[in-house]
């Protein structure tokens, strides 16, 4: 078994340590136990870092639209913890992980923390564990966090619509914001980026997208579009002035609050149901459904009285757990 | 759940190649190890500061420019103040045997020639991985 978080590593974390703040980020990924232990510990000491989701199709430019942000954030003296997540490959079990590189100006700038995140399959619970990884950078005292994560696939998704602000990047390319709505990501819109600008047909897609987003019933917040050239800075002071203007309005009528809120409930059911999972599942459990299958043939039970017999062995154990 | 080993990738250097640390990468990524790969024209301070924030257990270097008897060093330094003392240091790139053997006598793990089998680079990797947890 992995050893626990020592006291001796929290206190050094506590003390401003950016090993030990890596250290915990790890123990967080690697290990549910651990992650309990950490924030058991740690979450009295939560800030209000605020939390910004990026995400978007493969190439569109996030991340260096991460670094150029990141650059802005700081220039108005703030820190910033980011964490950019990419995919696992299924067949070997490793990961490729790239967006470093387009953060080169803000790699050595101590202000800022970057942690690249494998998704490591989907039973791993890849939000809940970006978002402990969040938490735990907020405690060290972020007063920034970015998620980058591509936006295929719902866990990607999860992460990045636990964020406060939601900005989602599209390019120019035909055709991009057909699929855009196909994978679910104008739903999660605060802010449309429309990256590439320098390219052709930009113009057009700001355009295209506008209507699309016309089409829509008026909201309280209607997400507006901004167009940039990430590598060259343009027009990222236009897409920082957006992020506070939401901000703004997620502060007024305790709409972050009630966003936190929910955020928080949608994470307790979460850890629940993973919880209850585990607890359930235990090797009675195991031997009890192998059993069935075995049967299944001669004695044709359905799957409902399958999962009747295993809630009742599995009640059955909380009663003699209570008992003891 | 077995651990992940995290190898972060980078080149030192002013040459603007970096289809060999990219080769490398690739190969790490396909043996099972998560890769971080930082891109061109590191320094070693970006080194060291990518390999502590992103907690990793191998560093590899590749590198061309000739640079090596003074870059390598000084990435061990970093290295030594990070108190990273449990991390792997690997290098590639064109360094003549005499001073790949005296890189190796100071430190690092290993300096792996040009033309080097990228499987060779995973095996040492997952040996001394396995070493290391016993
Ligand atoms: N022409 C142009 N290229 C860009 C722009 N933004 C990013 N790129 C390039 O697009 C490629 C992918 O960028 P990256 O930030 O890694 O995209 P990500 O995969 O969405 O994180 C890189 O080669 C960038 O230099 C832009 O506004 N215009
Ligand atoms: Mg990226």
């Amino acid at each position: 078994m992995s050893k626990m978080v020592s006291t001796e590593l929290l206190n050094e974390f506590l003390s401003g340590s950016r090993r030990a703040l890596a250290k915990l980020i790890s123990a967080v990924e690697n290990d549910g136990t651990q992650a309990r232990a950490v924030l058991d510990e740690l979450y009295g000491k939560i800030g209000q870092a605020y939390r910004l989701g990026i995400t978007g199709p493969p190439g569109a430019g996030k991340s260096t639209l991460v670094d150029q942000l990141a650059k802005t954030i700081r220039a108005s003296g703030k820190t910033v913890g980011i964490i950019a997540v990419d995919p696992t490959s299924p067949f070997t079990g490793g990961a490729l992980l790239g967006d470093r590189v387009r953060m080169h100006d803000i790699a050595t700038d101590p202000g800022v923390f970057i942690r690249s995140m494998a998704t490591r399959g989907s039973l791993g619970g890849l939000s809940q564990k970006a978002q402990d990884a969040a938490d735990v950078l907020d405690v060290f005292g972020k007063d920034f966090i970015i998620f980058e994560t591509v936006g295929v696939g719902q866990s990607e998704l999860d992460i990045v619509e636990a964020a406060d602000t939601v900005i989602v990047v599209l390019v120019p390319e035909s055709g991009d914001s057909v699929q855009a709505m196909k994978a679910g990501l104008m739903e999660i819109a605060d802010i449309f980026v429309l990256n590439k600008a320098d390219r052709d047909g930009a113009s057009r897609a700001v355009q295209e997208l506008e209507a699309i987003l016309h089409l829509r019933p008026a909201a309280p917040w209607n997400p507006p579009v901004v167009s940039t050239v990430a590598p060259a800075g343009k027009g990222l002071d236009a897409v920082w002035k957006k992020i506070q203007q939401h901000r703004e309005f997620l502060l007024q009528d305790g709409r972050l609050a009630a966003k936190r809120k929910q955020r928080l409930e949608k994470k307790i059911h979460e850890l629940v149901s993973r919880r209850l999972k585990q607890e359930f599942w235990d090797e009675e459990a195991q031997q009890l459904l192998d059993a069935s299958l075995e049967n299944f043939q001669n004695q044709k039970l359905s799957p409902y009285r399958i999962v009747e017999e295993l809630m009742n062995k599995f009640m059955a154990s909380l009663q003699r757990k209570m008992e003891n | 759940m077995q651990r992940k080993i995290r190898v972060l990738v980078g080149k030192v250097g002013l040459d603007g190649h970096d289809r060999g640390a990219k080769v490398i990468a690739s190969a790490l990524r396909d043996g099972g190890f998560e890769v971080i790969y930082s891109g061109l024209h590191q320094t070693p301070e970006m080194i060291a500061e990518a390999a502590l924030q992103e907690d990793v257990d191998v560093i590899g270097i590749s590198l061309l420019s000739g640079a090596h008897m003074t870059l390598f060093p000084r990435i061990m330094e970093l290295m030594k103040k990070n108190q990273m003392d449990d991390v792997l240091l690997l290098g590639g790139g064109t360094i003549p045997p005499e001073e790949a053997k005296q890189l190796e006598g100071m430190g690092v793990g290993k300096i792996f020639g040009p033309g080097t089998d990228t499987r060779d680079i995973v095996e040492f990797i997952r040996h001394w991985a396995a070493t290391r947890v016993a």
